[in-house]
């Protein structure tokens, strides 16, 4: 278990949820590849923090985390707005905004 | 022995990560999300870091896959038709962002000796010292989420 190692795992997972993010069709499954992403960001941390001896790493996540909760619980608010006025919750039906 | 839990967390870790992204129903998805959750937590563990493993399972896959499962029982978890758009070039894009990670991950240099992490005793202290401030930001921020979150979700919108 070597840092690179764990670098890799974390940029794989980035990786898959990047790959969700761009091309899941259902809001909520845009959130949930989001969340893979972060959590892959936070493993890179720590990791680092492991290997370096530093604890604020660990500081750091813990807001990470905490600040990831408020951002589901807002999103999944626009989500269920956005399945009560447009009727749908999959992104291509959302596109009033596009010019 | 830490090697081989490294090597099977994280195929673990893979395999729900995968699956959160190709599953058709977006239960599955959400379970899968956990699955990679606990997973992360068990690297956690792996990395000394047993505080981070339990907010992790406790705030993260209980709190996060509960909201999901409550939106997904009301906005409804299934979409017509296919599960992606336009998948090819989202997986380009993906495997060149991989690639240009994992060779900077590969090209640092490991540092010599590890130093691994000191006990959750000190996470606490460090919390309550250094970083009080943002400690306490951090509340604030967590109750407008929860204001925020009502105010959009609401039934009776005045116009």
């Amino acid at each position: 278990m070597t840092l690179a190692n764990l670098l890799v795992v974390a940029a794989a997972v980035f990786a898959i949820g990047l790959f969700g993010v761009l091309a899941r069709r259902h809001a909520i499954g845009v959130l949930l590849s989001i969340e893979l992403m972060f959590n892959a960001v936070n493993l890179a941390i720590v990791s680092f923090a492991w290997s370096r001896g530093l604890l604020a790493g660990v500081v750091l996540v813990l807001f990470g985390i905490a600040i990831t909760v408020a951002e589901i619980a807002v999103g999944l608010a626009l989500v269920l707005l956005a399945s009560r006025v447009a009727k749908s919750v999959i992104l291509d039906d959302l596109s009033e905004l596009k010019g | 022995m830490r090697d081989l839990a490294f090597f099977g967390l994280a195929a673990c870790l893979l395999a729900a990560a995968l699956a959160v992204v190709t599953a058709k129903s977006l239960f599955r998805a959400a379970f899968a999300l956990s699955a990679a959750l606990v997973a992360t937590a068990g690297f956690y563990l792996l990395l000394s870091a047993p505080l981070l493993a339990a907010v992790q399972i406790l705030l993260y896959t209980g709190g996060v896959l509960t909201l999901v499962v409550f939106a997904l029982v009301v906005a409804g978890a299934n979409a017509e038709g296919a599960v992606w758009r336009k998948p090819v070039p989202a997986v380009f894009m993906s495997l060149a962002v991989f690639a240009v990670l994992a060779a900077s991950a590969r090209a640092l240099p490991e540092p010599a000796p590890l130093r691994g992490l000191e006990s959750g005793k000190d996470v606490g202290l460090l919390l309550f010292s250094d970083y009080l401030v943002p400690f306490e930001l951090l509340s604030v921020l967590l109750l407008g989420a929860v204001f925020g979150a009502l105010l959009l979700a609401r039934k009776d919108r005045p116009e």
